[in-house]
């Protein structure tokens, strides 16, 4: 992991601003930012481990904990409430193979309630399909 | 067969035509022997996925609807699509390519007038480039509406051996979509728009700070840079991912994301325009802004100048959304009023239900009841009638919303996204979700353990009653809109409020005011 920690901070070290591309991939490689990529992150971009820990609790994108469930990201954003996403929302049963997370907005707003699922968006979700979706993730 | 062989057909490839099926769409053409061209999306979403076959309309299809189509029996023919009355009474500037060219062929872009803005800002010099943007009176399409030529002349007149032109494209406002489909659909315009602005101010170093929750915008954006390098050069442009924190859609805040900091506000002055980006002077604009810019230049200010509404010119392009028939993207002059845009142009609501609210300019722009339709789309009447026009979408309602729950929507977004740098935004928010829980619930409020503490003599000592926690709601909204730093904490009260005038029996105010709807 150290080395791949090190890869990591070397590819984006010339750029100016790097730490946030560095967060997105340590992110996407290992689930998560943990106390020690951090640490190592602070001392490869000579940072205060305070301060890279100050913008990794700030953005919702960045996570401390891994969680290997895959992920459902619901917009529940004004426009899919106004097209009946909280009804979908509350009738979902609890899910604990699959983390259904909440976004504001995915930008289809004229054709929501909507999801992104693995980088694929869908649209015009009713219970049935939101279920199927949820369904093929478990 | 031979004929439907060599059958060309169009389908959109934007992140919400895929969403609603295009893939497979467009894999049923190919399965059938048509040649797919894989273009931009027109914006009518209620059509998608929307297929065109010589200039004919069909949608929205399933991929089962094919066979219909190939024989010529398809119910859902609409005709020619430019006739179609939802594009035919568009003006558009910003959005004239959309749904003719493959988003990612330099070919047809520059077919279809493409580089030739810059083409002439070259030519011009930054002088008169800027004097060109600020004559059409192009002005901010983030939402605060600043003009565009006055921002630019700042820039370009601060001394610095490097300079920034960023683009704005944390699109995170409900009901928006228009930077999606200018990023998705046609990235050259926008890197071209970026370029003269660099030219024009004197910059050599350019960003497009994109959401993360728009993966197709990032990546056409990076490949439409990759292959426009060679075009724009000295200019050099990066993509840069957000990380899911709304407020970076505010200047200063995106700026401290983009040099690698906590999302947090910056106070102004001193402006971005002389201190932006590393320190530097900064040209920040939204990607509408910038989207119009390389029109402006070829077609000239004045043709700009001559669509719009008292000091609003040129084009806006609307977004319908929210629960509307007609959803999709509606590029029209300013001028146009939120009546005929909600009724005539969105046919009311994708329900069928009255309309009961449309929220415009996303979660901190105004709800305005049917009463307010005679408003003309105009950042100065919506101003007056105490709402925005943001960014310019419209979310629709039908008559089963709750609008206390709206307003506690509202609080309850700027609690969870506030950047937590000044009071009023980050503690009023939470206070607000919690008065308008008390309000909802008609639950009321006792005195605190500090209010009956012997030593507060002041502090009353019983409860208080409803008119008095709606007041108090009133008090908090006051104090975040005057003194919260940005437009987050700052506007939020749009909303709340808003629905607090014009839906007062939501709040449980019966018989203090006649519904305002209808």
């Amino acid at each position: 992991m150290m080395e791949r920690l090190n890869q990591i901070i070397a590819a984006h070290a010339g750029r100016e601003g790097p730490l946030l591309p560095i967060l997105h991939d340590v992110q996407a490689e290992f689930g998560h930012v943990s106390e020690d990529a951090i640490r190592q992150i602070a001392q490869g971009l000579n940072l205060s481990r305070a301060e890279v820990h100050g913008v990794v609790s700030f953005y919702h994108d960045f996570h401390d904990h891994a969680d290997p469930r895959p992920v459902l990201k619901l917009c529940r954003a004004e426009a899919c409430q106004a097209r009946g996403v909280e009804a979908l929302a509350a009738a979902l049963p609890a899910q604990d193979r699959v983390k259904v997370e909440t976004v504001y907005c995915l930008g289809l707003c004229s054709v929501g309630p909507s999801a992104l699922v693995d980088g694929k968006p869908h649209a015009r979700l009713n219970s049935a399909k939101l279920n199927a979706l949820v369904e093929a993730l478990a | 067969m031979t004929a439907q062989e060599t059958l060309g057909v169009r389908i959109s490839d934007d992140a919400l035509a895929i969403a609603c099926g295009a893939d497979d769409v467009a894999a049923a053409f190919a399965r059938a022997g048509c040649t797919v061209e894989r273009v931009s999306s027109w914006g009518m979403h209620w059509l998608e996925p929307l297929a065109e076959i010589d200039g004919m309309g069909f949608g929205p299809l399933e991929p089962d609807d094919i066979a219909a189509v190939l024989a010529g029996t398809s119910p859902k023919a609409i005709g020619r699509i430019e006739d179609h009355p939802f594009i035919a009474r568009q003006q558009r500037f910003t959005f004239a390519r959309a749904g003719k060219t493959r988003p990612l062929s330099l070919d047809d872009y520059a077919a279809t007038g493409g580089w030739q803005g810059l083409e002439k800002a070259r030519l011009l010099g930054p002088e008169a480039t800027i004097a060109e943007v600020t004559q059409s009176g192009l002005r901010g399409r983030g939402g605060a509406g600043f003009p565009a030529g006055i921002k630019w002349t700042t820039v370009a007149r601060a001394g610095a051996a490097q300079k920034y032109v960023v683009c704005n494209a944390d699109e995170g406002d409900s009901a928006t979509f228009a930077d999606r489909m200018v990023m998705e659909g046609d990235p050259f315009m926008l890197i071209e728009g970026m370029a003269i602005a660099a030219l024009a101010v004197g910059a050599t170093r350019g960003y497009v700070y994109i959401r993360s929750e728009y993966p197709h915008a990032i990546a056409k954006m990076q490949a439409a840079i990759r292959a426009s390098a060679h075009l724009v050069q000295p200019f050099v442009l990066e993509v840069r991912v957000g990380a899911g924190a709304y407020v970076c859609g505010e200047e200063t805040s995106l700026l401290n994301s983009l040099e690698g900091k906590r999302g947090e506000v910056r106070a102004k002055p001193p402006l971005p325009a002389l201190e932006g980006l590393f320190g530097k002077p900064t040209v920040v604009n939204n990607v509408l802004t910038l989207a119009a810019v390389p029109w402006i230049l070829a077609n000239g200010a004045q043709a700009y100048a001559d669509v719009g509404f008292g000091r609003s010119r040129g084009t806006m392009p609307v977004q319908l959304a929210g629960n509307v028939r007609h959803g999709g993207l509606f590029e029209v002059g300013f001028g146009i009023t939120l009546g005929e845009l909600v009724n005539e142009i969105g046919g009311g609501t994708a329900s069928g239900r009255p309309v009961r609210a449309v929220q415009v300019g996303g979660p901190l722009g105004a709800y305005h009841p049917p009463a307010d339709f005679h408003l003309p789309f105009d950042y100065e009447a919506f101003a007056a009638a105490d709402g925005l026009i943001g960014h310019a979408g419209l979310t629709v309602f039908d008559d089963s919303a709750d609008m206390s729950a709206q307003a506690r929507f509202a609080m309850s977004f700027c609690a969870a996204e506030s950047c937590g740098k000044c009071t009023p935004c980050r503690i009023g928010s939470t206070r607000g979700v919690e008065l308008i829980d008390r309000i909802r619930a008609r639950s009321g409020r006792g005195a605190d353990r500090v209010e009956t503490l012997p030593q507060m003599h002041n502090a009353r000592k019983g409860p208080r009653s409803l008119a008095e926690e709606i007041t108090l709601l009133e008090d908090l909204c006051e104090t975040m809109k005057f003194g919260s730093l940005c437009a987050l904490g700052g506007f939020t009260p749009y909303p709340v409020l808003s629905a607090l005038k014009h839906w007062p029996q939501d709040f449980g105010a019966a018989g203090q005011a006649q519904e305002a709807a209808e």
